[in-house]
């Protein structure tokens, strides 16, 4: 039977404040956290220990027992990776609990050095599993982060502009991936519905390449489009992009394309029987849009 | 057994999907359809989808069907109101419905339909 359980409950706070004066030492940082907050967490997580190692189970961090660590140690974790902790902090701050529990064990079982080697090396077992479960904690935090930022960019990235009744711009920056089309095509065709357009051009000025996965993507925007009853014009075709499409032998036949955007918005103004009148005297700079009779 | 209505609008049918659309359903609008356009001479067809929520390659197949039995009839077919997602749908499914006429809604469905019938009626200068 393990004396450690009775160890930490007996010696909690000198356990905990030999462990902040360690963390102060190796990872003290000041400028993403405060000392009340670590104070806190420290206290936390020790009581949450302390019930863990009552069980009997010491090393076994898996157990029902030990759930309130983990808890505590995921939360502490999660906390930290959004303060912009590195993972070695964050492992740092369970793994500097060691020095303290082998000093107190050394002091508590001096006499037999067999029984205070096997205590220590459940110490060790303990304070890596803990540790382990922190930095799995921290890099799952991380991983939701990434995810949620990369969604993010991804509806950043494909806005659906009105440009006049009727009309419809989508300029589209970056590569177009599979994912990407998806959303691009759904919030193109919800835009044509909620704005009753019945034009829609698609810029791919920013588009870096076109090869025949993005060209299949760009067709079948347009064909769902289509269905729903709205033409699409794509432009911004650049000379280079407008070689590469042939050289691939990609098949836009069907489709309108332009040089520019300008064009394009000509194109869907006189579809949609609009046109852009200069005006004439004084200020005849000024220009307005009229519906043709 | 269940019906989908037809209605004549002068020179015109209209045909409005309300219902879930299964197969046997499709047939009979199939059957129905061809039937009231030679019976009324129709010039044009409109089928509004608006409410239809979930397509399969059959009932995709069936409009594109439809357009073209109504196209060998003299009339022709706007199919309306489809929602992004079934417009998706269709596009995974492979069907881009090339022989099929679309629109937003049935006012603009509308509007296309005399509009090329306005052409034929010009080009056979009347």
């Amino acid at each position: 039977m393990s004396k450690l359980p009775e160890i930490i409950s007996r010696h909690q706070d000198a356990i905990r404040a030999d462990w902040l004066k360690q963390m102060s030492g190796a990872v003290r940082r000041s400028d993403l956290i405060s000392n009340e907050e670590v104070d806190s967490q420290s206290r936390e997580l020790m009581t949450a220990i302390a019930t863990g190692a009552k069980s009997g189970e010491v090393t076994n961090v898996d157990g029902p027992a030990w759930s309130s660590a983990r808890e505590t140690l995921g939360a502490i974790s999660a906390s930290r990776a959004k303060q912009g902790f590195t993972t070695g902090e964050t492992a740092t701050f369970v793994l500097s609990l060691k020095q303290p529990l082998f000093s107190i064990i050394r002091k508590e079982l001096a006499a037999s050095p067999d029984a205070m080697f096997d205590e220590i090396w459940k110490t060790t077992l303990l304070v890596d599993k803990l540790a382990l479960v922190t930095a799995d904690a921290f890099q799952n935090t991380r991983e939701k982060f990434i995810a949620r930022q990369q969604e993010e960019l991804m509806e950043l990235s494909t806005p659906v502009v009105k440009l006049w009744e009727g009309i419809l711009a989508l300029p589209i920056i970056g590569t177009l991936d599979s994912a990407r089309t998806q959303v691009v095509m759904e919030s193109l065709l919800q835009a044509v519905v909620q704005t009753n357009s019945r034009v829609a051009i698609i810029d791919i000025t920013g588009v870096p390449t076109v090869d025949t996965l993005v060209a299949q993507h760009l067709l079948k925007t347009i064909t769902a489009a289509r269905l729903m009853g709205a033409d699409c014009i794509i432009s911004g075709v650049r000379p280079q992009i407008a070689q590469t499409i042939v050289h691939l032998g990609i098949d836009l036949a069907g489709v309108i394309t332009k040089a520019k955007l300008a064009d394009a918005f000509a194109l869907a103004l006189q579809r949609t029987n609009q046109a852009v009148v200069k005006l004439s005297g004084e200020n005849g700079k000024k220009t307005f849009f009229k519906k043709e009779e | 057994m269940e019906r989908i209505p037809i209605l004549r609008m002068g020179q015109f049918l209209l045909v409005t999907i309300q219902v879930d659309m299964h197969d046997r359903l499709a047939l009979q609008l199939q059957d129905d359809l061809t039937q009231k356009i030679s019976e009324c001479s129709s010039r044009g067809v409109l089928i509004d989808i608006s409410t239809l929520e979930i397509v399969d390659s059959f009932i995709g197949r069936m409009l594109a069907n439809i357009a073209a039995m109504a196209r060998v009839l003299d009339a022709e077919t706007v199919v309306v109101g489809m929602q992004p997602a079934v417009a998706i749908t269709l596009v995974e499914l492979g069907m881009s419905l090339s022989g099929v006429r679309t629109a937003l809604n049935v006012e603009m469905g509308m509007e296309l339909l005399y509009e090329l019938r306005g052409d034929f009626h010009a080009e056979m200068g009347e």
